[in-house]
């Protein structure tokens, strides 16, 4: 179209004036249906297998092996298996069925572990109170801000009851005691499973974040401190840690007063731990926009304000999954703490089979029973992310 | 509104480098109160890091710059105090998406200037009506248009009481049909007199509300004159170049 030309249209354009309807109106297509065929599954079924022959055949195959192993595990653990406390029936039906009774025997000393047999209801208490206060900070009613102080207050509060109730006296002084003094070496079993998860969780979190934000501070000295800590940690195995602060640690500190050996070793968990945590965290940190920290500092927000109420609000909703993923394998790994003579879940269930030699051939049972209390401590971890993350990501 | 006296932004011989890169050669420039500075120039020309320079998002290296009394040095006095008399609007508007549109408003009130709650939130509803928007209060960031969401930014940048607004190309992720909303808002707060620092490509708000006109070009000034002198008759062969460069189709 030449120059000239396209004045001319301009111009035409411009003489019909700006109330002349320009556009005509076009009816919207109808839009696209999708066609249900009224097949049945049988039908759908007869279609797959003349289709794909190869694909139904290999089906076949792996659900008939399903079937097997269904009916090896129902056989053995439901039909054949010895549900009574009766070690004559178990024995006789060994190789055969399952000896659930091992667990009604012995459950008090997998659970509690080598807590004095009297005072196991105080292991019990404490459990309750611990997953009591658990069940109900998963609400997110307690968190509005005025309900904070209180669920703080609580979980405060249960802190210092567990204590209480798991050594016998308020904050561990001899002339506060309520009941019989139990030493911290015999606290074990689910007790003890909970306080050094929960515990590491809840100390190495903070720590990570710190250490995140010490790595991508702009301190060259804070920055390649927390480089080194946290590259040297996730160097060295978990169990020399521990190792080390049920047995190095002593050492070193001879003359003074060492802490106590769960102290010791809960801190060496959160130290390991803190490390991971900090890499998730700075996964988040780097996640958040750059543009989000010069409107902060636009706005005069200083540097704690900023990473407070603008940086890891976002960032941490971003690493929900990877906080989890390492929250699950801090529970999962307190079971390591056997080698320094703590007895946790895994441990006390050694410590209840392994010296009765009536029951020791029930091992199997014993370690299905207590891997369902992690899957079912796991799965709810999950669940509860989950939700969490659908809440914090709908915006 | 007659430009007062007060010179609120003084740039003497800056100079700034990246590295090796010039980034700003030898700026000098003067911002009197109530006065609309616009600049305009190519990508890279160093327009946006000399506005940023202004509240310390930038550092540089060599000369001084004194804005609102305060000399700029790399002490964090200095710069919150400036910081406390400059609000910024950015590009891609940097609103907090955790928050809702009043949280977004009141939160820096609260934290840095000890407004309570209530008193935060009055003043946002204030803000939030000036930019015609106050029905989206409750919403979040990603539940308005670009437009509203650069409007909801300066809101709250204007929480704060600036003295002087800086505007870093403030249209330029929007929608065409967006723009104008936003500059309406800019025009209404040129016209209460506001100081501003802006750089922007929307000729015709220049044209309409700038007493003066700057462009850059590889680090420098190349022309700084009032708008009338700017577009009709500019001086520098660089500057025609520029302004044809735009009117082409």
């Amino acid at each position: 179209m030449t120059s000239q030309a396209r004045n001319q249209d301009t111009a035409a354009l411009d003489s019909q004036g700006a109330n002349t309807q320009v556009y005509s109106w076009v009816a919207a297509r109808p839009a696209p249906k999708r066609i249900e065929k009224a097949n049945t599954l049988l039908v759908k079924f007869w279609k797959f297998i003349t289709t794909h022959p190869l694909d139904a055949l290999l089906s076949v195959g792996v659900a008939l092996l399903a079937l097997q192993f269904l009916m090896l595990a129902l056989n053995w653990g439901v039909i054949h298996a010895v549900f009574q406390i009766d070690e004559a029936a178990c024995q006789n039906a060994r190789g055969e069925g399952a000896c659930w009774g091992v667990i009604g025997e012995k459950f008090r000393l997998i659970l509690w572990g080598r807590f004095p047999f009297e005072e196991q209801w105080r292991s019990a208490t404490a459990c309750v109170l611990t997953l009591t206060m658990l069940a109900l900070s998963v609400n997110k009613i307690v968190w509005t801000p005025s309900n904070r102080p209180f669920t703080l207050g609580a979980w405060c509060f249960s802190v210092v009851g567990f204590h209480t109730l798991m050594s016998g006296s308020l904050f561990g002084l001899s002339f506060l005691q309520i009941w019989p003094h139990v030493d911290t070496e015999l606290w074990g079993g689910l007790p003890l499973t909970l306080i050094l998860s929960l515990g590491s969780i809840a100390l190495a979190t903070p720590m990570g974040i710190l250490l995140a934000l010490g790595r991508t501070s702009e301190m060259p000295i804070i920055r390649s401190i927390c480089v080194l800590y946290i590259e040297l940690v996730r160097g060295v195995p978990l169990i020399s840690v521990l190792f080390m602060a049920s047995f190095m640690f002593p050492l070193l500190l001879p003359s003074l007063q060492t802490p106590d050996v769960l102290i010791r070793v809960l801190l060496g968990i959160t130290l390991f731990s803190a490390a991971y945590t900090a890499e998730v965290v700075r996964g988040g940190l780097q996640a958040v926009d750059q543009g989000q920290q010069e409107a902060s500092q636009s706005l005069n927000l200083g540097y704690w304000q900023t990473q407070r109420y603008v940086i890891l609000p976002q960032a941490l909703t971003h690493i929900i999954p990877g906080m989890v993923n390492n929250f699950i394998a801090i529970f999962k790994d307190t079971s390591l703490v056997t080698i320094v003579s703590l007895y946790e879940l895994t441990g006390s269930l050694g410590l209840a089979l392994n010296g009765d030699a009536n029951w020791r051939a029930y091992k199997l049972e014993g370690y299905l029973f207590i891997a369902a209390i992690y899957f079912f401590f796991c799965f709810t971890l999950s669940q509860i992310s989950q939700n969490l993350e659908n809440r914090l990501t709908k915006r | 509104m007659i430009p007062g006296n007060e010179t609120l932004i003084e740039f003497k011989n800056v100079n700034k480098w990246y590295g090796n890169f010039h980034a700003l050669k030898d700026i000098n420039l003067r911002v009197h109160q109530g006065e609309r500075v616009i600049i305009c120039g190519p990508s890279g020309s160093g327009k946006s890091t000399l506005i940023r320079c202004v509240n310390a998002l930038e550092s540089f290296q060599e000369g001084e710059l004194i804005v609102n009394g305060h000399a700029l040095a790399e002490n964090l006095k200095a710069i919150q105090a400036i910081r406390k008399d400059v609000g910024m609007v950015f590009q891609q508007f940097n609103l907090f998406p955790h928050l809702t549109v009043l949280e977004n408003l009141t939160l820096a009130p609260q934290k840095t200037q000890g407004l309570t709650q209530a008193q935060a939130q009055d003043t946002a509803f204030k803000e939030l009506k000036r930019v015609h928007i106050s029905e989206q209060a409750h919403k979040y960031p990603s539940q308005l248009s670009g437009g509203q969401q650069q409007r909801v930014a300066i809101a709250r940048a204007l929480c704060m009481k600036p003295k002087i607004m800086l505007f870093d190309e403030p249209t330029s992720a929007l929608d065409p049909e967006m723009v104008q909303e936003v500059l309406d808002v800019m025009i209404d707060l040129a016209s209460e007199g506001m100081t501003m620092l802006c750089v922007t490509h929307e000729m015709g708000f220049a044209r309409s509300v700038a007493s003066r006109v700057i462009l850059m070009d590889q680090g420098q000034m190349i022309e700084e004159a009032a708008p009338e002198t700017f577009f009709n008759s500019p001086q520098q062969e660089r500057t025609k170049a520029f302004l044809s460069a735009l009117h082409r189709p």
